[in-house]
């Protein structure tokens, strides 16, 4: 990919500010998002303290509204759980998430989501990106967004990790036209990247040397021919330097017992316990993945094992976050590609269905412990507060000091940041 | 009553309106009980197919066992709820309501002396509890998954309850104390890719000698979330404790079993119910393979042997209750 955009230009950075106007206008006092004007340590710390972050929980497969966050006990769609109160006067949730019951009042769920699309990958595209694909376009997704927004320009760590819940690792090529620098870093069961201990028979000089010979071949060659994939190849040498350097952010074994007992000792809750200590690090975006919900066969059993793994540590990391004071820097999204359908099937299961299903947020501007939005009796199609992909994907940004309707500049040419037919739900950020 | 599986054919059915998701015999014979998914508990009457709702539970009915003098029904809800109701009469209201697990109950048994009640589900613990009064008489602690099955020997002093991670415990109810453990973990999945856990002990049944305990469920869960894997049944010998064969079926990608029973000549009848539809599969405890099988209309989720020992109640997902004779000539 040629270049589209060059940083530190004049330029680029009138287009960031034009998007960052609205977050430094937000009460800290000081812009957030990468200008490149905070980097003495004090100013570091008080950069930290107004940081928005970002937390997306993923339930790949297509968590059940009904199982979840809006139950229609003893109606024909309902399925065999009750609904049990919350922490929010009137407000019920699947007797499935007591934990998460507790912790409503930090939280809004949003039960009118329709986004007409059953298929999980165009499902899962749009509910990242906030667009509908299209041929021959491709967008940014949410965390890409994210960190070209929010992230600090010399954060020593990536500013858009995705934890996954089995193995690999490596960039994700979910940056679109943003450029490789914002791509996803995965950190497959959440383990660190590999190869962050410098090899031992490199010494102290012998390493510098290195990098100074690279930095000055770089520089002659940049002076001539800048390039996007130039640049993230630059940018990923000195993070990398600097993510040797701050190695232990990724390694979750260095928190409390305690807390390691709190979240539990299974995959998901060390996963969520890593999410909070890399937000605590400074690191702009985390999606957290949770599998797999994609129930067309036994769909109770399956969710009665899926989320009572999920109810706890989610729970707990809410609960941490706002006993934290992040909450009000911190928005947290739980989502999925779609919902499940109202109704039951052969196998007890549930299928594809996207014209009536939830999605859960919190912190940020987002109102706590309310309901946007509601659905008929039994599920089958959303009476009041209809939204879409566009609208939360806008919500998603606002709720965070980002001016959606903003543009980047990319390469002299403006895209918009996000989908400029849709507009954020004004109930939860107005 | 001698029977002929190869002669199966379908001699009632009987609609509700909803969903069935279980069914029982009484020991009299007379009723079927059936939960549905509308929350009620049917019971049909065997003349003439009419039904009636027993309503008392906040969610759908699994387990339900009889007081042995067949006086009394208990239904066993995933509220975790046991409600016990008398027989007979035009409307039958609750006798006696118990709390008896945090979650599902999967699982009801009554002893053969019919003294007392077993239960199980997903809060771990078999519980024991005394018929006459409901009160409760034991916990047993010690799975590390929901129970999915219960079944007492028939001499009655041992009682078996199956999990979902294959785990097969014979109690010694004096000593409340595991005796033995079997092992069916071919009866579980996890299933890497989906991140699932899947199957488990679903089905147990005693031949009426006592020389063989079956448990079944299902295998080849290579796609559990999309209903592919097939019915398998673990046949123990008791007294040695070891496994004697493996029941499998072929062209079935579709299937599991939900319940077990044997006839009185030792035929072990397996009610499989998946996405290749509702099958009575028959078998011999000397071979790997049914000797026949037969297909229902409908896709099935539970099955129960009449106390004649030749008809065979079926509930079905169309919210069917079927009853197949199995009669010989």
């Amino acid at each position: 990919m040629k270049c589209r955009y060059a940083c530190g230009t004049k330029e680029h950075r009138i287009a960031r500010r034009s998007f960052l106007g609205t977050v430094a206008a937000a009460g800290t006092g000081i812009a957030v998002g990468g200008l490149g004007v905070f980097t003495r340590p004090a100013a570091a710390a008080q950069l930290a303290a107004g940081q928005k972050r970002i937390v997306v929980f993923n339930m790949h497969g297509g968590l059940s509204q009904l199982e979840s966050w809006d139950p229609k006990p003893k109606t024909d769609t309902g399925g065999p759980f009750r609904a049990i109160p919350t922490s929010v006067p009137g407000l019920h949730i699947s007797e499935l998430l007591p934990k998460t019951a507790q912790q409503m009042h930090h939280l809004t769920v949003a039960r009118g989501v329709d986004t007409s699309e059953d298929d999980h990958g165009k499902g899962a595209y749009l509910m990242m990106t906030g667009r509908r694909q299209t041929p021959g376009v491709d967008y940014p997704q949410i965390g890409a967004v994210a960190a070209k927004t929010l992230a600090p320009e010399d954060s020593p760590l990536p500013g858009h990790i995705v934890i996954t819940p089995g193995g690999g690792g490596g960039r994700g090529g979910d940056a679109a036209y943003l450029g490789p620098r914002y791509a996803s870093l995965a950190l497959g069961n959440g383990n660190p990247p590999p190869n962050l201990d410098r090899p031992g028979s490199v010494t102290d000089i012998a390493e510098a040397g290195r990098h100074n010979f690279r930095r000055s071949v770089n520089d002659r060659f940049l002076s001539r021919r800048r390039t996007a994939l130039t640049d993230a190849y630059t940018h990923s040498y000195e993070q990398a330097l600097r993510l040797m350097a701050q190695k232990d952010a990724f390694d979750v074994t260095k928190e409390p017992a305690a807390d390691v007992d709190r979240y539990g000792k299974h995959d998901f809750g060390r996963h969520c316990l890593l999410a909070r200590r890399l937000l605590e690090k400074g690191v702009t975006f985390v999606q957290v993945s949770h599998a797999n919900y994609d129930t067309h066969n036994e769909n109770f059993d399956f969710h009665l094992e899926q989320v009572g793994e999920f109810d706890g540590p989610f729970a707990t990391f809410v609960a941490d976050l706002a006993s934290r004071g992040m909450l009000d820097s911190t928005l947290i999204v739980v989502l999925s590609e779609f919902g499940r359908t109202p109704n039951i099937n052969l196998y007890y299961g549930r299928d594809h269905w996207s014209r009536a299903w939830s999605v859960v947020m919190g912190g940020g501007k987002i109102p706590r412990g309310s309901v946007y939005g509601a659905t008929n009796a039994n599920g089958t199609e959303v009476t009041d507060g209809k939204v879409d992909h566009g609208m939360l994907f806008h919500t998603y940004l606002q709720a965070v000091g980002v001016e959606s309707t903003g543009t980047f500049d990319i390469d002299g040419r403006e895209m918009p940041i996000a989908d400029p037919a849709a507009k954020p739900i004004e109930g939860l950020v107005a | 009553m001698p029977t002929d599986p190869t002669k199966a054919a379908i001699a009632n059915d009987w609609a509700h309106g909803r969903p069935l998701v279980s069914c029982r015999i009484d020991p009299s014979g007379r009723f079927a009980f059936a939960g549905s998914e509308d929350f009620t508990v049917r019971r049909f009457n065997l003349a003439d197919g009419v039904n009636i709702g027993l309503a008392g539970h906040d969610s759908w009915t699994k387990a339900i066992a009889f007081s042995k003098d067949g006086a009394q029904v208990v239904t066993c809800g995933y509220d975790g709820r046991m409600i016990w109701w008398p027989i007979e009469g035009d409307a039958p209201q609750p006798v006696r309501t118990v709390e008896g697990h945090r979650g599902w109950i999967r699982s009801a048994v009554v002893r053969p002396d019919g003294s007392l009640l077993a239960t199980a589900g997903n809060d771990l613990v078999v519980r024991l509890w005394n018929v006459a009064d409901g009160s409760l008489v034991k916990e047993l602690p010690g799975h590390e998954k929901p129970v999915w099955s219960l079944e007492w020997h028939p001499e009655g002093k041992f009682l078996m309850s199956g999990d979902l991670g294959g785990v097969l415990k014979q109690w010694d109810i004096d000593a409340a104390q595991v005796a033995r453990t079997f092992d069916a973990k071919p009866l579980h999945t996890y299933e890497g890719g989906q991140q699932v856990d899947f199957g488990g002990v679903r089905a147990l049944s005693f031949s009426p000698d006592g020389k063989y305990l079956a448990a079944g469920g299902l295998h080849k869960g290579t796609n559990p979330l999309g209903a592919v894997h097939e019915p398998l049944i673990m046949l123990f010998d008791w007294d040695a404790g070891t496994l004697v064969r493996s029941h499998v079926t072929e062209g079935i990608p579709g299937g599991g079993v939900w319940s077990l029973r044997h006839l009185a000549d030792g035929t072990l009848v397996a009610a499989s119910g998946g996405s290749s539809g509702g099958l009575l599969l028959f078998f011999k405890p000397d071979a790997d393979k049914e000797f026949h099988r037969f297909g229902l209309p409908n896709i099935l989720r539970d099955m129960d042997l009449h106390p004649d020992g030749a008809r065979i109640a079926t509930a079905h997902h169309d919210g069917h209750l079927r009853v197949t004779s199995v009669a010989a000539g």
